[in-house]
């Protein structure tokens, strides 16, 4: 299982940057929202990859069970999720938005802010 | 005031001024007004926490009553006091220089709440003893500035945008993964807890992996080389006052932080990292300032200036001796001051003129005597001519490369320091001392322009009183830096007095 799950992410980041490096703009978003999904599972296998114990408190104990997953990374990548949900959202729009003014889909083609 | 209080308040009140003003945003005098008390509150609660940790030494609070490390931890210590008291300021400024703007329906109706919302954002990244709170904040303070960035959507705004967000995302990205390996091996998020646990002495390999993500992250936040092209690319393109609170704010949040994890986490355990920041330090200086001395529009100029002052300030963190993070306190101090005021006074160049192309622009020193004066003073502290504050800043790193017989580093920093004086005068040159030239713009739009003025004459007068009684500022900063080198303060007023089982080692060191 953590053989996987490390293939995974090390197969996300690797067309992450792939699709970043496109010069295409919408290759460019689907490149960031990978790497964001890579990022996520790595924090997320961080807690632990265990299944069947559920992380919670039995009755009259004051410790999980053992052999419980650490459930706190499960809460930071809930969060992370929704911040990069936010973060997609505004970036899918801000290329719309790009695309309409420029007429272009080229990445090369937005250098007019860094010409001399 | 209890110290709970004071520090919630910082995230409080931008909190509650952002929401009010979102509430009343079809009234634009009360919502400019609930901007101005919002950010004059933060400036007050920041002056506020200074005093007290000046007199107290660090103070931390739970939230939720949360014992540490499993909650959340706020803490100031003099340098985040500091950074907060700074940020209010320049908020109160800012606020006060939209006046205009806002007037005039430029900015629309959520600017304040959106400056409200971006400074929650910076305050809580100062603030914050958690790793991954951090993030959250700098995504809030993100979020905050990419619209702030877009507002008035021309066609150059967006294409400056467009890199702007893809590189921040890709450092948030990186930062996760950073916090997210800490974690992994130590268990915890909390900061001071992260230092206590790596103070063990089997703990050294993921420091490594976990400390290079960390300055990739900041790094590229706070525009070092070679991460800094989303910053000169995007910051001409809004309107002046946002690229002016962008200028003085946003990249001292990623040199914040990186002070702060730096001297917290990998520093003692690894010190190779300190040396690649040395390097990456030197080469921000001299790209910064060489791509300032190839372009010809102010706010560009000023921008590349940006990327290469913060090499200095990075430069002292490097050098991690008393007198190198003294002096990078007071630099950046200094520099959040000086260079929001640059920014604002091509504001003023571009309210007047309606350009800020230098081939297009002249004549201003006759013109407006009263700007080229702001401009002369600021351009010159920058530069570091005595005795304004810029020249104690760059002293301060001097003298400490000197102790450090660094040669190198000392003969790039007065080399920089010349060209930055090359640049300056460019603008000087070009914009108030020539004739204007006889294509150039020749409108003199002088309506409304006292609420703009305000601000740039109070920072004027800050470098100015910042270099003539620079010795209490810097000696602040001698205390601050102490507080960041041997970081048991930090931990024992987030964790309790017996949280030390393990000698912390101090982050300061000395380069052979």
């Amino acid at each position: 299982m953590n053989m996987l799950i490390a293939l995974t992410v090390g197969v996300l980041f690797a067309t992450g940057v792939f699709c970043l490096l496109r010069r295409c703009l919408m290759r460019l978003i689907i490149g960031l929202v990978l790497l964001g999904q890579a990022a996520n599972l790595l924090v997320f296998s961080a807690g632990g990859l265990k299944s069947g114990v559920p992380a919670l408190i039995p009755l009259g104990s004051m410790t999980p069970p053992e052999g419980a997953a650490d459930p706190l990374p499960q809460a930071l990548v809930l969060t992370a999720v929704v911040i990069g949900f936010g973060l997609t959202v505004f970036a899918i729009t801000l290329i719309h938005r790009a695309r309409a003014t420029s007429g272009n889909d080229d990445v090369d083609a937005f250098n007019e802010t860094d010409r001399l | 005031m209890s110290d709970a209080l004071l520090l919630f308040l910082p995230l409080i009140v931008p909190a509650a001024a952002a929401v009010l003003a979102l509430i009343i945003r079809a009234f634009k005098g009360p919502q400019a007004i609930v901007g101005v008390l919002g950010a004059a509150g933060m400036l007050i609660v920041g002056l506020m926490l200074v005093a007290r940790t000046d007199a107290l030494g660090v103070i931390a609070t739970q939230s939720g009553m949360w014992p540490a490390p499993f909650g959340i931890s706020l803490v100031a210590d003099r340098l985040a006091a500091a950074m907060v008291a700074v940020a209010g300021l320049v908020a109160l400024a800012g606020s006060i220089y939209a006046w205009r703007d806002l007037a005039d329906d430029k900015l629309g109706p959520y600017f304040v709440p959106l400056m409200q919302f971006l400074l929650m954002g910076v305050q809580g990244s100062f603030l914050t003893a958690d790793l991954f709170n951090l993030y959250v904040w700098f995504e809030v303070m993100l979020v905050a500035s990419f619209v702030l960035l877009t507002l008035g959507n021309k066609r150059q705004q967006l294409e400056g945008a467009l890199k702007y967000v893809v590189l921040n995302i890709l450092a948030s990205a990186l930062f996760l993964i950073g916090a997210g390996l800490i974690y992994a091996q130590l268990g915890t998020l909390n900061m001071a807890d992260v230092a206590v646990r790596l103070a063990h002495p089997d703990q050294v390999d993921l420091v490594r992996t976990s400390g290079v993500l960390l300055i990739a992250a900041f790094g590229l936040k706070a525009g070092l080389f070679p991460l800094f092209f989303w910053l000169p690319s995007s910051y001409h393109t809004p309107r002046p006052v946002v690229s002016a609170i962008f200028a003085g704010l946003l990249t001292k949040v990623g040199v914040y932080a990186l002070m702060r994890t730096s001297t917290l986490t990998f520093a003692a355990k690894a010190p190779v990292l300190l040396e690649l920041i040395y390097v990456i330090a030197l080469l921000t200086m001299v790209s910064g300032v060489l791509g300032a001395a190839a372009h010809f529009d102010m706010r560009r100029i000023l921008s590349f200036h940006i990327v290469s002052q913060i090499g200095y300030i990075i430069l002292g963190l490097a050098m991690m001796t008393p007198i190198a993070i003294a002096g990078a306190i007071f630099y950046t101090l200094h520099h959040i001051v000086l260079k929001t005021n640059l920014f604002f006074i091509s504001g003023l160049v571009q309210h007047i003129r309606g350009t800020n192309d230098l081939a297009r622009l002249g004549g201003l020193a006759k013109a407006t005597p009263w700007i080229a004066a702001l401009f002369f003073i600021s351009a010159f502290s920058l530069a570091g001519i005595p005795p304004l504050s810029g020249f104690w800043a760059k002293l301060a790193i001097v003298l400490a490369g000197l102790d450090l017989k660094a040669w190198g580093a000392v003969g790039i920093a007065l080399g920089t320091g010349v060209l930055t004086l090359f640049s300056m005068t460019k603008i000087w040159a070009e914009v108030f001392w020539k004739d204007a030239p006889p294509d150039a713009n020749t409108t003199d739009n002088r309506t409304g322009l006292w609420p703009m003025l305000i601000p740039c004459v109070g920072f004027v007068c800050i470098t100015i009183g910042l270099g003539i009684w620079g010795g209490h500022v810097f000696g602040f900063a001698e205390r601050a830096a102490e507080q960041l080198l041997n970081p048991r303060e930090y931990i024992e007023a987030i964790l309790g007095p017996d949280a030390i089982t393990v000698e912390v080692p101090s982050a300061g060191r000395m380069r052979p």
